[in-house]
C-alpha cells in the first residue's frame, strides 16, 4: 500500500508536485517547494532504488568530504510532505502522462546522462571508452557494472580538460592503497589493482589558460603516492604577469608549477594542450590516438599531426540530457529548452512542466550550483500553481493497473544505507555499495509493495 | 581545509555565496558573511561566484589574513544562518567597481 499523501483534511487545498530524479537538483527543488508559504506536497521519483544521483554515482570515491552533502538531502527527505519512490522508472514503468494526471506540476531533475561523442573514426574500437561510463562503473552504478575495462596497456589517453577528466586520471594514477579505504566499488578496486598503466595523457583542444580544471582538483596531482604531474614548460605562452583572480588563472598557476617540478615516481600524468582529436587507430583494438595540433602551441613541429601510442582512450568532452518522449529537447544544446525552468516549446512556456539541474542548464557548476538553479525553477512553479489545473486523479492511484509491483521509500533506503555501511566497515571502507537493483531491493527488505 | 570569508566581504552583501552553498553553512551579521567550518564540505563553489573575491581556501590565505580562519569559526557560532540570497547593500556596486579596478 502506498502511504496516503496526506490526511484528507490536510490534503484539502494542497498542491501536489512530482519531481523526477533523486539527485542534487531534485532534492534542492523539493526543499524549495516544501519551505514555501504555499501548501505543497512533493513526491520524488528515482529510477534506481537509491537516492543522491551523481553524488553517489559521479563524485569520485576519494572525495568523501563532498559526499557529506547527503546529510542535507536526508534532512530534506524528513520534511513533512516529502515522499520518495525509488526504483520507479518514469517513462517506462509509469508514463509521463499518467504522472501528470496525478499532480499539479511535474519537475524534471533528470540530469545529463548521455556522454557526448568525439565523432572520430575508431571511436568504437575496443579500448575506447566514455569517461562517464568508467566513472559510473567504478562508482558501482547498476547499469554499468557489467562493463569490462582492460588496464593491460601502459599508456592511457583522456580527452578533455574538465574535472571529470581529472577524476578519471586520478583514479588511474592512484595506487590500490590510496583507493582501498574509499567507497570505490570492489570490482573496480580489483581491476585497477592489476593495472599496468604508467603514462596517463590528458589532452585538451585549448591552451593551459583555457582549461575547465578546478585548481583545487589539480592540486591533488601534486600529492599522489606514485604519480607525478608533468607539463612541458614550452606549453606556456607569454601571459600577463598579473592574471586576474579567476578559476582558469588559478588552474594556470597550478599547471605552471607542475611544469617546474622534478619527476621521480612510477606513473606520470602528462597534461597536453592544443590537441584536437581526429581519430583512433588500431588493429582490432586501440593502439594510437591521432590529433591535429594547434600551431601556436607547437612552434617546434612543422606538421600539424600528432600520434600518441596508447591502449586506452577515455573521452570526457561533455554530457547532455537524454531525450524524453513528450518533453521538448534541444538537440545541439543537449538540454530541455526552458524559460527560467519552465519547459518551453517554440519559445512558449508549457503549463505545469518544469526542469532544474543539468537538464535545464547543461553539465556545469558545483553541487551547490544546483541549489540556486532549483530555487529559480521552483519560484516559477510556485507562481504558477494557483493557475494550474486540478489533477484528475489522486497520486495514491498512480500505480493502479501498472506493471510496477514495489518501490523503495526513504525508510527502506535507510536499510540499504545501513547494510552498505556495515559491509564497508568490515573492509575499512566507508561503505561497500550494492551494485545491482536486485541486491538493493533485497537489502531494503523487498521494498514497499505497490 | 574549509573555506574562509575575509574582510573584503564587508559592505556589499551580494550573498551569491549563500545561493550556491550546497550545505547552508553561511552565517551573517550586519557586516558580512561567515562560513561555519564544521559544516563546510570544501566544495569551493562559493569562491568563483563572490563578486569581490572575498572567499579563500584556508590554506591559501596570506599571512595577514590568517586571523579570519578563527573569526569565521567564532562568528559562525554567534550569528544566524542565512539560507537565501539577500538584496545587496547600497553602494555595493560602486564598492565592487573600486575593488576590481
Amino acid at each position: 500500500m502506498i502511504p496516503r499523501a496526506s490526511s484528507p483534511r490536510r490534503a484539502a487545498g494542497r498542491y501536489r508536485v512530482a519531481i523526477i530524479g533523486g539527485g542534487p537538483s531534485g532534492f534542492y527543488a523539493a526543499e524549495a517547494l516544501l519551505r514555501s508559504e504555499q501548501a505543497v506536497d512533493v513526491d520524488m521519483f528515482e529510477r534506481l532504488p537509491v537516492p543522491y544521483g551523481l553524488v553517489r554515482f559521479g563524485v569520485a570515491p576519494d572525495h568523501p568530504k563532498l559526499k557529506q552533502v547527503t546529510r542535507v538531502f536526508d534532512r530534506i527527505a524528513e520534511m513533512p510532505g516529502f515522499r520518495f519512490f525509488g526504483g520507479v522508472d518514469i517513462g517506462k514503468a509509469v508514463s509521463i502522462s499518467a504522472l501528470r494526471s496525478c499532480y499539479h506540476a511535474l519537475v524534471l531533475a533528470t540530469g545529463a546522462p548521455v556522454s557526448r561523442l568525439m565523432d572520430v573514426p575508431g571511436e568504437r574500437l575496443p579500448g575506447s571508452y566514455q569517461a562517464g561510463d568508467f566513472v559510473a562503473w567504478y562508482n558501482g552504478h547498476p547499469d554499468f557494472q557489467h562493463l569490462q575495462f582492460d588496464f593491460g596497456a601502459e599508456q592511457a589517453v583522456i580527452i578533455g580538460h574538465g574535472n571529470v577528466a581529472l577524476d578519471v586520471a586520478r583514479i588511474l594514477a592512484k595506487t590500490p592503497d590510496e583507493l582501498r579505504h574509499t567507497d570505490i566499488a570492489a570490482h573496480a578496486l580489483d581491476a585497477l589493482a592489476d593495472s599496468r598503466v604508467r603514462d596517463i595523457y590528458l589532452a585538451g583542444r585549448r591552451g593551459p589558460d583555457q582549461t575547465r580544471f578546478a585548481a583545487k582538483e589539480l592540486q591533488e596531482f601534486a600529492e599522489l603516492a606514485d604519480c607525478d604531474p608533468v607539463v612541458e614548460p614550452d606549453d606556456f605562452p607569454q601571459l600577463s604577469s598579473n592574471p586576474p583572480d579567476t578559476e582558469p588563472a588559478a588552474a594556470l598557476a597550478m599547471l605552471r608549477e607542475f611544469s617546474m617540478r622534478p619527476t621521480a615516481k612510477r606513473r606520470r600524468c602528462v597534461f597536453l594542450f592544443g590537441l584536437t582529436p581526429i581519430g583512433i587507430e588500431g588493429d582490432g583494438r586501440v593502439q594510437r590516438m591521432l590529433f591535429n595540433q594547434r600551431q601556436e602551441q607547437a612552434p617546434a613541429i612543422a606538421q600539424g599531426h600528432v600520434a600518441l601510442d596508447c591502449g586506452l582512450v577515455f573521452s570526457s568532452i561533455g554530457r547532455r540530457a537524454a531525450p524524453i518522449s513528450g518533453i521538448p529537447y534541444d538537440e545541439p544544446g543537449g538540454v530541455h529548452p526552458n524559460i527560467g525552468g519552465r519547459l518551453a516549446a517554440g519559445g512558449c512556456a508549457l503549463r505545469g512542466l518544469y526542469v532544474c539541474g543539468w537538464g535545464k542548464r547543461g553539465p556545469q557548476g558545483t553541487i551547490g550550483t544546483n541549489r540556486a538553479c532549483s530555487v529559480e525553477t521552483v519560484a516559477n512553479v510556485l507562481a504558477d500553481l494557483p493557475q494550474l489545473d486540478e489533477p484528475l486523479r489522486h497520486p495514491d492511484s498512480l500505480f493502479a493497473g501498472m506493471s510496477i509491483r514495489r518501490y523503495v521509500d526513504y525508510r527502506s533506503w535507510g536499510r540499504i544505507d545501513a547494510e552498505e555501511i556495515a559491509r564497508g566497515g568490515a573492509k575499512g571502507k566507508p561503505r561497500e555499495k550494492f551494485i545491482t537493483v536486485d541486491e538493493m531491493f533485497a537489502a531494503a527488505g523487498g521494498g514497499v509493495a505497490c | 581545509m574549509p573555506y574562509v570569508v575575509t574582510d573584503l566581504c564587508t559592505g556589499c552583501r551580494y550573498t551569491e555565496c549563500v545561493s550556491v552553498c550546497p550545505v547552508e553553512c553561511f552565517h551573517i551579521d550586519d557586516a558580512m558573511t561567515y562560513i561555519d567550518p564544521q559544516n563546510c564540505i570544501d566544495c569551493g563553489g562559493c569562491v568563483p561566484v563572490c563578486p569581490v573575491g572575498a572567499i579563500k581556501a584556508a590554506h591559501k590565505l596570506p599571512p595577514d589574513k590568517m586571523e579570519w580562519i578563527e573569526i569565521n569559526r567564532r562568528r559562525a557560532a554567534e550569528t544566524p544562518l542565512v539560507t537565501g540570497k539577500l538584496a545587496p547593500l547600497p553602494g555595493a556596486d560602486e564598492r565592487k567597481a573600486m575593488i576590481l579596478r
